[in-house]
């Protein structure tokens, strides 16, 4: 007895429906059924964190409520269960990404943690002195700072890809920027603040030239489309649980198995060794080698059950049906009186982020106008200094959509907008 | 909760002195320079003021931000001129509490223009925008103060 109580190893994709339906997707959101200052809300920040659907909700629920115990060395039941939720999510989140082999996937903090883990861990490693970190301006800033604290630390140069006017990698300039020094080549999939979708295969293609490891930040990328980590041909692919359906505070770290076999570990602690002796100890073997202390099992749990969710919907469909909010959204954005639209022209190399000014009126006076009329966006730098100075502005406003967005919602960020004409005008 | 209103807010006088800022520029006899930003929102201020004696002589900022930031230190440097020190650290508590939501503050005269803002206190998020120049201020004047007893 015990195993048939044990809710963890329950298919969560049996809830989901087969057709896309954004209506029908939007229901299963809880947090979307409110209305804000009187108005139903339309949440345009998912690219800050998406909203959670009843699935991912109800599994750390049930975790919770039936299974909670620390997993790994506990031999009572509880604990067994715990595992088993624990690392079947770390299957579901290798396979959805499609990784060689469940054990290449770190579970960490988050995008942050993951890129800070690759930094260290390899970076102190295998970074010295006159050696070069090639990233660029696009970056989030927790694709940017950890490469600082590296270059720091060991005596390395940063050295930047720019953007061009459409918020573009100028890989042109690769060629320029990569040479035998270049140890490490780091960018984001897709920008998170204009939206961009960078060429992966390309940029890898010139990094693995010059023998470079290739790290990519996928906070944005694993998000909206398909990502197959061995095609991409990426050395690391970092991303988050929470933008993509998931509980905050859980994330992962995806690396190829050999890479992660040589790499130090990052944290100490239990968890992460084999055997401890007083001056010396042994690891244990990846991916807990680099899983020290009791990890967010409750967070794995309900990133799995994301993936299981996203997966039931099928990436393509969402894909297809982003886009075309997203075309619908650059459109009509772009047709207010005063719109400056920041990011790519074409379609094809955009993700669904509408970066955006409007006249003198400052992107987080926007914000609060639209927040009156029930609409959520982001004003701000979006933690991308560099993009914000390579425009020339100090912050812009920025409507990101997600599956449960429709064109209704961007309807009401355009009603939205002429308000803050009416104050701003 | 009850909605609170957008025209409480962005009270005409607001855009007035936010499209129109006065004291925005360089200071060159200044006394004392504080620079203040907001590293969540990007909204900068860096204050000049010449001090003499017990009182603001002159007072002049530079700065980017929101409405509210801006009109804020705007509306500050041009009450604040000519004022005593005393009279400076008197109206920079009284506006505070009226961020805070006192209502008697919001009512005081000698905050001037600045009342103008008591509806910021309804927004939680942006009370921090209204208080940006005012930060910089008693951080000036408490330069100033160490400077004087050295």
């Amino acid at each position: 007895m015990g195993m048939s109580t044990s809710t963890l190893g329950r298919d969560t994709r049996d809830a989901q429906q087969m057709t896309f339906d954004p209506v029908q997707l939007r229901a299963q959101f809880p947090a979307l059924d409110q209305e804000i200052n009187g108005k139903p809300l339309v949440y345009l920040d998912s690219a800050a964190t998406s909203q959670k659907p009843r699935s991912v909700i109800e599994a750390l629920d049930a975790y919770y409520q039936h299974d909670n115990a620390n997993v790994h060395r506990g031999i009572h039941e509880l604990s067994r269960r715990a595992t088993e939720g624990y690392e079947g999510a770390r299957a579901k989140v290798a396979s959805w990404i499609g990784a060689a082999r469940p054990e290449e996937i770190v579970f960490t903090r988050g995008t942050t943690e993951a890129i800070n883990l690759v930094a260290n861990a390899w970076g102190l490693d295998h970074v010295g002195e006159g050696d070069e970190i090639v990233l660029s301006v696009l970056e989030h800033h927790s694709n940017i700072v950890p490469w600082q604290l590296l270059a720091h630390r060991t005596g390395a140069k940063l050295r930047y890809i720019e953007l061009d006017d459409q918020g573009r990698l100028r890989l042109d300039d690769l060629p320029r920027l990569l040479n035998d020094r270049t140890k490490i080549v780091t960018f984001s999939h897709v920008s998170n603040s204009l939206g961009t979708v960078n060429p992966v295969k390309e940029i890898t293609a010139a990094a693995h030239a010059v023998g470079a490891l290739v790290v990519v930040d996928g906070a944005q990328g694993a998000v909206h489309s398909k990502v197959d980590v061995q095609d991409l041909g990426v050395d690391c692919y970092a991303f988050s649980g929470h933008k993509m359906c998931g509980p905050t505070g859980c994330g992962a770290l995806w690396a190829r198995h050999d890479l992660l076999e040589a790499m130090s570990p990052y944290q100490g602690g239990g968890e992460m060794i084999h055997v401890v002796g007083r001056d010396e100890s042994t690891w244990a073997a990846v991916p807990h080698k680099f899983e020290a202390g009791t990890p967010n099992i409750s967070g794995a749990i309900g990133m799995g059950a994301a993936v299981d969710f996203l997966a039931g919907i099928g990436m393509e469909a969402i894909e297809s049906h982003e886009r075309q909010v997203l075309e619908y959204a650059l459109d009509q954005v772009r047709g207010v009186d005063g719109v400056t639209v920041y990011g790519p022209d074409s379609l094809d190399e955009r993700s669904a982020v509408v970066s955006f000014t409007l006249g003198d009126a400052h992107p987080h006076d926007i914000s609060t106008i639209l927040d009156a009329e029930g609409v959520a966006i982001r004003a701000g730098h979006h933690c991308a200094q560099l993009v914000m100075k390579h425009f020339g502005v100090a912050a812009t406003a920025r409507a990101s959509f997600y599956l449960y967005n429709t064109k209704d919602d961007v309807d009401r960020l355009i009603d939205g907008l002429g308000s803050v004409g009416g104050i701003f005008g | 909760m009850e909605t609170p209103k957008l025209n409480s807010l962005y009270q005409q006088l607001i855009l007035e002195h936010y499209r129109s800022p006065r004291n925005k520029g360089e200071l060159e006899d200044g006394t004392v320079e504080v620079h203040l930003n907001n590293p969540v929102c990007g909204d900068e201020i860096r204050l000049q003021l010449r001090i003499e004696d017990d009182h603001i002589a002159d007072a002049k900022f530079v700065g980017q931000g929101c409405s509210i930031s801006q009109a804020a230190v705007s509306m500050m440097t041009s009450l604040l001129k000519g004022a005593s020190l005393a009279e400076a650290d008197g109206v920079a508590a009284r506006f505070t509490d009226m961020m805070h939501g006192d209502e008697d503050a919001a009512k005081d005269k000698s905050l001037g223009d600045l009342r103008a803002l008591a509806g910021v206190s309804k927004f939680p998020v942006r009370i921090k925008c209204a208080l940006l120049g005012f930060e910089a201020l008693q951080k000036a004047l408490k330069e100033s103060h160490a400077g004087e007893t050295h």
